[in-house]
């Protein structure tokens, strides 16, 4: 019997090799693909009881910790602990087992410790038989001008309201403040409480208010007027009008092609507007949408959407934070080019055009920096889990969305509108403020308009660019001059007096 | 000549090796256990010198036991069970702290129980071929143990498949000890009918088919381990009964046509039970992707392949992975966890020694000189590494998922007792395989003086 007792001892040789050669591949060659799946609780849970870096931000003394993870008596070992959090919850984000928002998502290789900057952090670690500890993000935003921000904000629009502030330093592309109100406590969503989570993330993803989203990214919305500094751009950049000339305008206008009052555009009693021709300056100053549509015809939808999309509409230009709403200068309707009508309404931001409160300070932003666009970021530095600067941000030319000159005399137009228009509440004594107004038809009757306010300061030589939305204001009329405007001044003031 | 030479050829009994080899397995498991509180708890267990203590009493005790009764056993086979059996211990004691609950105490006492019966199976089993006069008697034992779990009162179903019987508190798998009892039964059938079921055939292309009416075994075999998979849907214990007796058949008879009769016939089993029973359609469905149900029916396997995956080369060590996330972690899937916190290293170093075990079994076959000897130890090798396939093919996704325990590892009295007789079966037969002849054919001595002698020495 030995040769078939042979014979079975190659056929058990042949299942242990099969059985060898299986778990080596699955544990060898395929780990790394089973280590990555999102869907991996373990590789989720694995993170989450790690020490995770930290969320800080502004220089020096005057930093301050966003996000950190405190030792936490329970098998997970750390809790995340977030120090201001609704002043910053629309940046931070917030952490839960297996999954996260803003910052923390974005950089969660770099706070969890997983990415490759880290390597050598790791190997240390690993020497001294210590855990992986994640490392740091240093953020862009200045503490004060987002105090300012918030707190101007949240007063001018109550506890009900909705709105955002972005601040963008225009040299570099550095954002310097971003609030989306209402906000929440990103605290009471890192509990490790999964079923307080689970009630805390309903009532906030159920609120009509939505709390949840960052609108300075998340949320378009027509940009009314202050899109006319887009139009004032495209016109000047095409030789069309220069800042000294007079421009047409009219108290109505019927746009081409159409019938009826629907289709006639007015000034909604603005009587500087009414002459035939007026000064470029009056347009601006006064924001004559009469103006204005006649400008965006006379250009035509290709020139004023290149413009546009120069100043990066229909695009997405920010990489720290997902998701975005992308901004929109409309590529036509039904396939075909925007006629006369469309065409005019855009002009002064209404039709489909669309900005989100970043991309409306993108445009200030180019504006005050002699015409060059600058990527937009909120990530300084990546740092070790000892504060050493692992990479730090090179600010980044996007393009030239105008020549140094058509800034120049935009930017004249809108220290005009300023000193001497609709944009007087964000007047600095003593600085001059570029600065333009936006009240935005929601094309709703009976509906409470967006207000808006875009500005820069000083206007020479700009070291902020601001954008204000203002989406509800629960028992306040809304205007974007008057409620924005302050707004704007205040978070300006709170940069420039640094 | 060389057949003179071999017959000339005395094996020593290397009770020393044995010894220096058990004590490097109580290190490893002794050291495991200690492992374990220190990365779980960051401190060495509280009761390390008690449970290390008892571990080596036992291991000791049965070293002895080999030493007085089956001296010339196989020496490797006692230490790679000692240290299956610790390295268990440990993992069951890792997920005990995981899970808060307490098996590896319990566990410790079906060793002590499986040492017991070791022993008593060495001492009372002076010689295995007393063993061939209970080959009916054992037959009709495994049946009535395999149809107890379907009996009302006692009868137990655990996770959809009702192999166990509860007697108080007391769970057991009558199917573990069906499994010995069933090697007993075919290899006392088998040395007695193999030449009938050997040489009457017809050749159809190379192979030599077995004739009709000796199908009737094959056939009663087949049904037993087809009701085994629809009465109790244990699809594993249906497969491994089967192909425990095609293995035993093979090798009694010498003949592949009864592999390839008994494996169309399994196949063609499986094919129709795939059809009809919607639980081996499920287990299928689950192997061919258990992603597409990761959080119902593939839930279990997909937590195994990610504690594999998270364990990598070398482990997340002992106390710093989550095998508490797999289901069974303790019993079917320990692999997993092994494989978690240990690594591949640690699974194909546990793969090499259940490797070991079957070489062992089936060389302790090739020599041993009796017929009777022969198949039991084939058939418990086979039976061995068979389980081993099936249950580590299983967690590691290799074929589809059969409940079956990891011999040594798992958590589970049944398995574990019927291990250690299984273990001490194996060393008895090695130890007559290897014992001296008795010197028959003394030149000096007049054969007439007595009354019997050895005419066979070597089974064929």
């Amino acid at each position: 019997m030995n040769r078939p007792i042979r014979t079975v001892s190659i056929f058990c040789m042949f299942l242990f090799l099969a059985l060898m050669v299986n778990i080596t591949y699955l544990q060898f060659w395929h780990a790394e693909e089973l280590n990555t799946d999102p869907l991996n609780a373990r590789v989720a849970e694995a993170a989450f009881s790690r020490q995770r870096g930290e969320i800080v931000t502004g220089e020096g003394r005057e930093q301050v910790t966003l996000a950190r993870s405190t030792e936490f008596d329970d098998q997970y070992k750390y809790l995340r602990v977030y120090p201001k959090p609704k002043l910053y919850a629309n940046i931070t984000g917030y952490l839960t087992l297996g999954s996260q928002t803003g910052i923390e998502r974005s950089q969660n290789t770099v706070l969890s410790g997983e990415d490759p900057r880290l390597f050598v952090t790791r190997l240390i670690d690993l020497a001294q038989n210590q855990s992986n500890k994640g490392g740091n993000v240093l953020l862009t935003l200045d503490p004060d001008a987002q105090q300012a921000a918030y707190d101007t904000l949240l007063q001018t629009i109550g506890p009900d309201g909705e709105g955002s502030v972005v601040a963008i330093e225009p040299k570099t592309g550095r954002i310097l403040a971003m609030v989306s109100l209402p906000t929440y406590d990103p605290n009471l969503l890192a509990t490790h409480d999964f079923g307080e989570f689970n009630a805390v993330f309903q009532d906030l993803d159920q609120d009509d208010r939505e709390p949840l989203v960052n609108r300075a990214i998340q949320t378009r919305l027509f940009p009314g007027s202050t899109f006319k500094v887009v139009t004032a751009a495209a016109a000047i950049e095409n030789g069309l009008y220069a800042v000294d000339d007079e421009v047409p305008s009219g108290a109505t206008w019927q746009t081409p092609g159409t019938t009826g009052d629907s289709n006639v555009i007015d000034n909604e009693g603005r009587f500087l507007c009414n002459p035939e021709e007026i000064s470029f300056r009056t347009a601006m100053a006064q924001s004559c949408n009469t103006a204005f549509a006649k400008m965006a015809v006379e250009l035509g939808p290709e020139k004023m959407r290149e413009q546009a999309e120069a100043f990066g509409f229909n695009s997405d230009y920010l990489q720290d934070l997902s998701p975005q709403a992308q901004s929109v200068y409309p590529t036509g309707v039904d396939g075909e080019e925007l006629n006369d009508a469309q065409t005019a309404q855009t002009g002064f931001g209404q039709f489909e055009v669309q900005s989100t409160p970043l991309q409306m300070a993108m445009v200030v932003s180019a504006l005050a920096n002699r015409g060059t666009l600058m990527r937009p970021y909120l990530v300084d530095e990546v740092q070790s889990a000892e504060y050493e600067t692992l990479e730090k941000t090179e600010p980044d030319e996007i393009r030239d969305a105008v020549s140094p000159t058509t800034a120049d005399q935009v930017t004249e137009l809108m220290v005009d509108t300023v000193d001497n228009g609709t944009a007087f509440p964000a007047a600095i004594p003593g600085i001059s403020v570029a600065g333009k107004t936006g009240t935005a038809q929601r094309g709703v009757e009976g509906k409470a308009p967006y207000g808006w306010f875009v500005s820069f300061a000083p206007a020479e030589d700009a070291e902020v660019a601001i954008a204000v939305m203002i989406q509800e204001a629960p028992g306040k009329e809304i205007a974007g001059g008057a409620l924005g405007g302050p707004i704007a001044k205040a978070v300006m003031e709170a940069i420039l007096n640094d | 000549m060389a057949n003179a030479l071999l017959l000339q050829f005395v094996h020593r009994r290397r009770r020393g090796a044995e010894l220096f080899l058990l004590i490097l397995a109580l290190v490893v498991g002794i050291g495991a256990y200690a492992a374990v509180g220190l990365g779980v708890d960051g401190e060495v267990p509280t009761n390390l010198l008690g449970y290390g203590g008892w571990l080596a009493a036992l291991v000791i005790a049965a070293h002895v036991v080999v030493r007085l009764v089956a001296p010339y056993a196989d020496p490797v086979l006692l230490p790679i069970v000692a240290a299956l059996n610790g390295i268990g211990l440990a993992m069951i004691h890792r997920i005990d702290l995981a899970l808060d609950q307490g098996q590896a105490d319990q566990q410790l006492i079906w060793m002590t129980i499986g040492v017991m019966l070791f022993v008593a199976t060495l001492v009372f089993l002076r010689d295995h071929r007393l063993l061939a006069r209970f080959t009916y008697t054992s037959g009709l034992a495994a049946l009535v143990l395999l149809m107890l779990p379907m009996l009302p009162v006692i009868g137990n179903e655990v996770n959809g498949a009702r192999i166990w019987i509860a007697i108080g508190p007391l769970g057991f798998q009558p199917g573990e000890i069906a499994k010995v009892l069933l090697v007993i039964t075919f290899a006392g059938y088998f040395v007695v009918h193999r030449d009938a079921l050997a040489l009457a055939g017809r050749r159809v292309l190379f192979v030599d088919f077995p004739r009709g009416r000796d199908l009737g075994p094959i056939l009663v075999m087949w049904g037993v381990s087809l009701s085994i998979l629809i009465l109790q849907k244990d699809l594993g214990s249906s497969l491994l009964f089967f192909g425990l007796f095609l293995i035993m058949l093979y090798v009694a008879t010498e003949r592949p046509g009864w592999l390839v009769v008994g494996g169309a016939l399994f196949f063609g089993g499986a094919a129709v039970a795939f059809r009809l029973f919607a639980h081996v359609q499920q287990r299928v469905d689950i192997w061919l992707d258990p992603f597409a149900d990761r959080n119902g029916d593939g839930y279990q396997l997909v937590q195994s392949l990610y504690g594999f995956a998270w364990g990598g080369l070398i482990g997340r060590g002992l106390g710093e992975g989550m095998p508490g996330r797999v289901p069974e972690a303790e019993s079917d899937f320990i692999m997993a966890a092994i494989g978690e916190e240990l690594g591949l290293t640690a699974v194909i170093a546990l793969l090499l020694l259940y490797g070991l075990i079957v070489e062992r079994a089936l060389r302790a076959a090739l020599i041993s000189r009796d017929g009777f000897g022969k198949l039991v130890a084939t058939g418990l090798a086979g039976v061995f590494a068979l389980q081993v396939f099936v249950v580590i093919g299983g967690v590691t996704r290799l074929i589809p998922l059969t409940g079956l325990t990891t011999p040594f590892l798992s958590y589970g009295g049944s398995s574990l007792v019927a291990n250690w007789v299984i273990i001490a079966l194996l060393l008895r037969i090695s130890d007559q395989a290897r014992r001296p002849l008795p010197e028959a054919t003394d030149e000096s001595e007049d054969p007439d003086l007595f009354q019997t002698q050895v005419v066979k020495a070597v089974g064929r």
